[in-house]
């Protein structure tokens, strides 16, 4: 009986798993991920931009990897591993690309950060060591209309190298 | 805030399961792999329709033997653009799926949607509001082509990056209907068709690509868009060349973003037949190849400007595969 409502579903009780805890949820199948995570969850550290897709401040990690949160179906990630920027610091402490942006002053209004910091720490943890050229693909699909992005490339390297 | 229409979403176990739940449901409902074309087309409210069947079923691997490789529908854009077979044997491919969007977008994206992706034009993909209020043209809710107002169709542009290299490479698909699994060369896969774009039957799910290994098969893809990432293409020509010592034996150059299809350049193939791969050939073929694309004015920038970038993007392509291993002088 279980298996038939989910196979044919307008509303789904969802079980996600968020920054390491799971949630359970009613949404409607239609909701966006970035809407049950700002609306559903109050997590509104993911911003929304354009919600088409084309300007990444929406990113968050499933499974490590950055996805567009306003181009996702949670009925499609249910089981999936979900980083928000609400679940990069440990505690108090924060990550040390969050740290290394702050320092630098790598956010002017910020709306571009949280999607930015999360395509980051998917590229360190794959690379620990991204060369220029390896973080400006890692950023490809984050625009950012205040910095100039120079700044945003400088932390990341100074991260790295505390890192490493 | 651009919300998703209610819909409802069936989860079915196989290709098969699926084309039977789109052929009851017909023309309200669509199937989605990755999302990353329809759910913006949803949001613009471009489609109408009740219910998604997910594609969630689909696999996910690659799989080389001696003679080819098959590319489940369900691969990631960046697990195909990053795998190495792919990247050693059909390096167009790999460039194409890596060139699609930004790489968030290919976390996503599949491989089975970038062939079947819509066909784009500036009066279509744009939100409801903007085109009731530009008035609706006949691939979405109108009667007339705001492009070419006398013409009786459509010319909405195919712009999937991998569609022109997966036909260059004589690559396969795999269909599975309701009346079974049936395979399709990819260049039988579309329609000249702004509006009817694709030939297969619309309960048929593609579960996956064939491309065929054969010595000294060389391939390569140029893309043209205004920013280097997320855009999608405005030219694009994607080569595939056997070759027999420094000689050409055969070739097949195809087309992005300038018709309705992938649009094959038929004549440069036939002239580069037997020739070598020197400068001057490069250059007599490109033009050849550019003749019969006819971009019109309803993709970024200015067409006459994509026109002429249609020789340069075949050309750079073509001394693209003169730089692989075993390459020639030019
Ligand atoms: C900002 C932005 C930029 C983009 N840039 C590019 C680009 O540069 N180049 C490019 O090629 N594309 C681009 N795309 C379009 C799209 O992201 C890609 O084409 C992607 O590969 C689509 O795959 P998907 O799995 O997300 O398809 P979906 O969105 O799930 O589906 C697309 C279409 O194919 C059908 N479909 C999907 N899978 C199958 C299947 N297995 N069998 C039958 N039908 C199927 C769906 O019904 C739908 O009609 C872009 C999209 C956005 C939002
Ligand atoms: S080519 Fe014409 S009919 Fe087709 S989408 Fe554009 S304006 Fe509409
Ligand atoms: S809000 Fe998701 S990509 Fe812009
Ligand atoms: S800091 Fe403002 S958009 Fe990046």
């Amino acid at each position: 009986m279980k298996e038939e409502i989910l196979r044919d579903v307008e509303r789904a009780v969802l079980t996600l798993n968020v920054n390491g805890e799971p949630a359970q949820l009613l949404v409607p199948v239609h909701k966006t991920l970035l809407e049950v995570l700002r609306e559903d969850m109050q997590l509104t550290g993911t911003k929304h931009g354009c919600e088409l897709g084309e300007c990444g401040t929406c990113t968050v990690l499933i499974d490590g990897k950055p996805h567009l949160s306003c181009l996702v179906l949670p009925i499609q990630v249910e089981g999936r591993a979900i980083t928000t920027v609400e679940g990069m610091a440990s505690g108090s402490d924060l990550d040390p690309l969050q740290t290394a942006f702050a320092e630098i002053g790598a956010a002017q209004c910020g709306y571009c950060t949280p999607g930015i910091l999360l395509s980051a720490r998917s590229l360190l943890e794959e690379n620990p060591r991204p060369s220029r050229g390896e973080i400006k693909e890692a950023l490809a699909g984050n625009l950012c209309r205040c910095t100039g992005y120079t700044k945003i490339v400088e932390a990341i390297e100074l991260a790295a190298g505390r890192m490493a | 805030m651009l919300r998703l229409p209610r819909f409802k979403y069936l989860r079915p176990r196989s290709a098969r399961e699926a084309a039977g739940m789109a052929a009851e449901k017909g023309a309200r409902a669509m199937f989605v792999a990755g999302g990353t074309d329809l759910y913006p087309k949803l949001k613009r409210r471009q489609f109408e329709v009740d219910t998604l069947i997910g594609l969630d079923f689909l696999g996910h691997d690659i799989r080389n033997g001696s003679t080819e490789c098959v590319i489940d529908a369900g691969v990631t854009l960046s697990a195909a653009s990053r795998d190495s077979h792919l990247k050693g044997g059909f390096g167009g491919y790999a460039e194409a799926a890596g060139l699609v969007s930004s790489p968030p977008l290919r976390n996503a994206g599949t491989i089975g949607g970038n062939l079947c992706v819509d066909t784009r034009c500036n009066y279509y993909d744009m939100t409801y509001e903007w085109r009731k209020a530009a008035g609706f043209c006949m691939k979405k809710d109108g009667d007339i082509c705001l492009v070419a107002p006398s013409s009786p169709r459509c010319w909405a542009v195919s712009s999937s990056d991998t569609a022109p290299m997966a036909i260059a490479l004589g690559g396969v698909v795999t269909l599975v209907g309701l009346d079974g699994e049936r395979e399709l060369p990819v260049s039988a896969l579309y329609r000249d068709d702004g509006i009817e774009y694709m030939a297969k039957r619309p309960d048929e799910v593609v579960t996956s690509l064939r491309l065929r290994a054969e010595p000294g098969l060389r391939s390569a893809y140029v893309k043209l868009r205004r920013r280097g990432s997320i855009d999608f293409p405005i030219a694009g020509a994607a080569v595939a060349a056997r070759m027999e010592g420094d000689t050409i034996a055969a070739c097949r150059i195809v087309l992005s973003a300038v018709a309705s299809y992938p649009l094959d350049a038929e004549a440069a193939c036939t002239f580069l037949k037997g020739r070598r791969l020197d400068r001057e050939t490069v250059q007599e073929a490109a033009e050849l190849a550019a003749k019969p694309a006819k971009p019109l004015d309803n993709a970024d920038l200015s067409h006459f400007w994509r026109k002429r970038m249609v020789r340069v993007v075949v050309e750079q392509a073509l001394e693209r595969l003169s730089d692989q291993p075993g390459g020639f002088d030019s």
